[in-house]
């Protein structure tokens, strides 16, 4: 697309440098950790050993008795004010501290007050807390058996470990389908837990004004607005008011949805401080953040699909089984126990599907966030992109063909699936057949047949996904039933310059450079006049945050429709001005002129100006615009992935040789950034395909409690990432923009595990589950009795 | 809690301080200096978000007593800028897009920084493995790699010049 506006403007389609790069790269950002407040007061965390016991005692003499240990709160200190529970985002409960019983290793036990972070760390090691243990259920295949222990004490008649049941799709068209196929296939698949890991941990610093009863928490947050009401709602009942609770998410290192929920941390905070009336400053350390914080995915997949002996695909049927840990915190729309999760039938058109999702309790920490990914997505993705790349390899057909031969025709949309989404775009064999070029397919699949000849194990692995982000219409998409709109007020100043504000929060996308473009845009004014700000919520207009992938489908829509605002308004003051009829007037970005006459002209800067000193008569002064939007519908982003794998015989080493990434996200607001994000997608979908798992021994142990052991992808195992992009409009965004934030780490696995599995199908191997480790491929090899 | 007075040069100025034996040199900048760069990702040597030079080489201040800082002299992040002009590695990534939550950068600026001191024309891959002790979530190194390449070719052309 070729820009509209001038480099010196900065509208769309412009590789902008990022407005906020001046502080980063100075050391001057500006993070919970590094803000200091007068008087400020250290907490620390005493955590379980356990994943399941009693507690008996909790003996804080010997940490009270430390100088500059203030105080130790414990579950018995919130019960009075009855704040030791919370709800959370899915409508269960949530310790904040216990009292009678922990239910995953490092859970938060007590908290340490002290006034500085090696007093207060001194305080948890001697708090003492006699603990009976209890039995642990880490598999939640066992969970949901019979003789299972009831984990859920505090739910009074609970008799076993079953959180929810939810389904989608016509089973019975479903079934039939799958009776009458030529062909099926079946295959389980695991998708284990992960944390996402962002550089930077969680905290906050919480102040309460006793005087005034105003609590302000600054905090890493990616929804400060909902936090706000959350704390509103939860604490009401010891006086807080949502008029007195300002929250402010400063400078985030990283959030990829780690810093949507509220952690017990940050309340122990909130109450540490309210009952000082100090500031309190909690930061995590890393272990805390692995072992703690909300972990992503845990789906146990049963997939299979029908098709006729062409490879025409007929129906999808899939059961899965989602480890919720210790309570349903998932940070979900309200009214989707299992996400997005039904967006698995993927770029392919399906006559029938069904899926089932069942959720159970085990004693591990709660969660079910996304990593990187619109809610359940990945999961839905690496299904559908593996069960057809398996199907392919049984009917003995190319799976660039056979996805070709199944995607949904461009013709088709705006196109219902069978699990009843309404995709709004797309053209999935453009995609396709860009990132075939651009690897090289042919002589690709003419290399491996050779290098097969002798021995050599090489594969070439597609993925050729479909995305759901933007949640989303009020009809459907609430959490806690705030309905998830998201907003921008913009105010130009007399002198033509710009502030804007909006309801979402950046945490390294770089909102501040992006919506100012979507401002120069609409508006014609400078990127340099635009100051775009988002985090506080005393200034910063409502909205639900930035998660899913949701602000530029959201919040970038939204300032938009208030630029457009902004510009009736302007039209009038310039039609006075010129002392022309206000449908005479033309608009190009930055100024009004008269159809036919465009020496007859108005900048938006003198309109501005008139705004405040020479407007029309019984015109309000000023130049604002709000908008709140509520999108008709979803974006669908979509893409084409293919990699190309070297196995070594002896180690079972998964070498990457290349990785061409297709992305199509819709008219692109500032290629730069759109390309960082696909870089940075990709690695964090390679990250869980060859490294990261979080698991557990029978005891409940973490296995992967700090990076020691959970491996985040150095500079030197990720590949040198190739990309390139088609483009669709979205037909119902303003912009006909879509989202790219996460794409590529929906994508990425499925390519990277079709490559080694398609290097190794002709040995016998069918499946390997992620992380493909060199142990896996060697364990494969040996199995199918491959030697160096 | 023994207490040592130690005397440090950072980023040129010269800093006298009492400090417990047990304090780490990042908490030492980042508390006691407030110099807030430098930032911590993980307090076991393995994000490098908390890198600096100390004596020139680079070190993870999260893993050093700031006691064992004494005498000696430390840049960080806020000691790249010289008189108002940054410095080729931070315009490098300005450009180059190397940064996205700007958490990990000051580790890489300097760790980046460090490499060119010793090698003023590395190769891609001398670039990744020399910032394989720096963690980023955001960016898949890619541009972080093109960024120093480009401090690399500045400041060649800085020194033919």
């Amino acid at each position: 697309m070729t820009p509209r506006t001038a480099p010196e403007v900065g509208g769309m389609g412009h590789s902008v440098k990022r407005k906020e790069d001046p502080r980063f790269i100075r050391g001057q950002g500006t993070y919970v950790d590094d803000i200091e407040l007068p008087g400020m007061l250290y907490l620390d965390i005493v955590r379980s050993p356990y994943a399941h016991a009693k507690i008996k005692k909790i003996d804080v003499s010997k940490a009270l008795a430390i100088p500059g240990v203030l105080d130790v709160i414990t579950g018995e200190t919130l019960a009075k004010y009855n704040l030791h529970w919370m709800p959370t985002l899915m409508s269960d409960m949530q310790m904040v501290l216990p009292v009678e019983k922990v239910m995953y290793q490092a859970q938060e036990v007590a908290a340490v007050l002290a006034t500085d972070r090696y007093t207060a760390a001194d305080g948890v090691e001697a708090v003492d807390v006699d603990y009976e243990p209890l039995p642990v259920v880490v598999d939640p295949f066992k969970a949901l058996q019979p003789d299972a222990p009831v984990l859920r004490t505090d739910k009074p008649g609970k008799k076993d470990n079953h959180i929810f049941h939810w389904e989608v799709g016509n089973k019975a068209a479903t079934d039939r389908a799958f009776r009458e196929a030529e062909v099926t296939v079946q295959q389980d698949l695991y998708i284990p837990r992960i944390h996402v890991c962002s550089i930077e941990t969680c905290g906050c610093i919480a102040q309460f004004d006793r005087v005034s009863g105003q609590l302000t928490v600054w905090m890493t947050s990616q929804a400060p607005h909902v936090i706000r009401t959350v704390f509103a709602l939860v604490a009401g009942h010891v006086g807080l008011a949502e008029h007195k609770v300002r929250i402010i998410s400063p400078d985030l290192g990283g959030g990829f949805g780690g810093k949507v929920p509220v952690y017990p941390g940050y309340v122990i905070a909130v109450a540490a401080s309210v009952l000082t009336g100090k500031p309190v400053k909690w930061i995590e350390d890393r272990m805390e953040n692995l072992q703690a914080d909300s972990f992503a995915r845990d789906y146990h997949i049963t997939a299979e699909l029908a098709a006729k002996q062409d490879g025409t695909l007929t129906a999808l049927r899939i059961k899965t089984l989602a480890d919720h840990g210790y309570t349903d915190a998932a940070a979900n729309p309200s009214k989707f126990p299992a996400g997005l999760f039904h967006i698995c039938t993927g770029s392919y058109d399906f006559q029938a599907a069904h899926v089932e999702v069942d959720g159970a309790y085990t004693n591990k920490p709660p969660g079910g966030i996304a990593y990187r990914c619109s809610f359940r997505v990945t999961e839905a993705v690496h299904t559908i992109e593996r069960m057809v790349d398996i199907l392919a390899h049984e009917l003995q057909m190319d799976p660039a063909d056979l996805r070709k031969k199944n995607f949904i025709n461009p013709e088709r949309f705006p196109y219902t699936s069978a699990l009843g989404w309404e995709y709004d775009s797309g053209n999935y064999g453009g995609a396709l057949d860009l990132a075939m070029q651009r690897i090289g397919y042919a002589d690709l699949r003419q290399e491996q047949a050779e290098k097969r000849q002798r021995g050599e194990l090489m594969g070439i692995g597609i993925s050729s996904f479909t995305e759901i982000v933007g949640a989303g219409p009020s009809k459907h998409f609430d959490i806690l039933g705030l309905k998830m709109f998201d907003s921008c007020e913009i105010r130009i100043h007399p002198t033509g310059k710009v502030i804007a504000r909006f309801g979402t929060k950046s945490q390294g996308q770089g909102h501040e450079t992006t919506y100012a473009q979507i401002l120069a845009e609409e508006l014609g004014i400078p990127v340099d006049d635009i100051q775009v700000e988002e985090g506080d919520t005393d200034t910063a207009p409502y909205g639900l945050g930035t998660y899913g992938s949701r602000s530029t489908p959201t919040a970038g829509a939204a300032a938009s429709i208030a630029s457009q605002k902004i510009r009736a308004k302007a039209r009038k003051i310039a039609a006075y001005l010129l002392d022309a009829r206000e449908d005479d007037l033309e608009w190009e970005p930055g100024k009004f002129y008269v159809k036919g006459s465009p020496e007859r002209a108005k900048t938006i800067q003198e309109i501005t100006f008139a705004a405040y000193t020479d407007y029309p008569e019984g015109m309000e002064a000023g130049l604002e615009a709000v908008s709140y939007y509520d999108p008709p519908n979803l974006t669908f982003p979509f893409g084409s992935y293919i990699c190309v794998v070297d196995i070594d015989k002896g180690t079972g080493q998964v070498k990457i040789r290349r990785f061409v990434a297709v992305d199509d996200c819709g008219n692109i607001i500032n290629p730069m950034i759109v390309e960082g994000q696909v870089h940075g997608g990709l690695t964090m979908g390679l990250a869980p395909a060859m490294f990261e798992e979080i698991s557990y021994d029978e005891q409940g142990n973490i296995q992967q409690g700090s990076f020691i052991d959970y491996l985040l992808p150095t500079a030197v195992e990720t590949p040198k990432w190739e990309t390139d992009k088609t483009c669709t409009p979205s037909p119902h965004h303003p912009l006909g923009a879509k989202g790219i934030g996460e794409s590529a780490t929906v994508g990425a696995p499925a390519a990277i595990v079709n490559a080694v599995v398609d290097a190794l199908w002709h040995l016998g191997v069918r499946h390997i589950d992620i992380p493909i480790t060199p142990e896996k491929v060697w364990k494969c090899l040996r199995d199918n009795g491959v030697t160096a | 809690m023994t207490i040592h007075r130690i005397r440090v040069t950072v980023n040129g100025i010269e800093h006298e301080a009492e400090v417990e034996s047990r304090i780490l040199l990042v908490h030492f900048l980042r508390d006691v200096l407030r110099l807030t760069g430098t930032h911590i990702g993980c307090e076991t040597t393995h994000c490098g978000a908390c890198t600096i030079l100390l004596d020139r080489k680079p070190v993870k201040s999260c893993t050093v007593f700031a006691v064992q800082a004494d005498g000696r002299d430390i840049l960080t992040v806020e000691g790249l800028e010289q008189g108002g002009q940054l410095h080729p590695i931070q315009d490098g990534f300005w450009q180059e897009h190397g940064l996205q939550c700007g958490f990990c950068t000051p580790g890489m600026l300097i760790t980046g920084y460090a490499l060119l001191q010793r090698n003023a024309d590395p190769t891609e891959e001398e670039i990744r493995w020399a910032i394989s002790g720096n963690l980023c979530r955001c960016t898949g190194y890619v541009n972080i790699v093109k960024s120093v390449q480009h401090a690399a070719e500045k400041m060649r052309q800085g020194e033919a010049a």
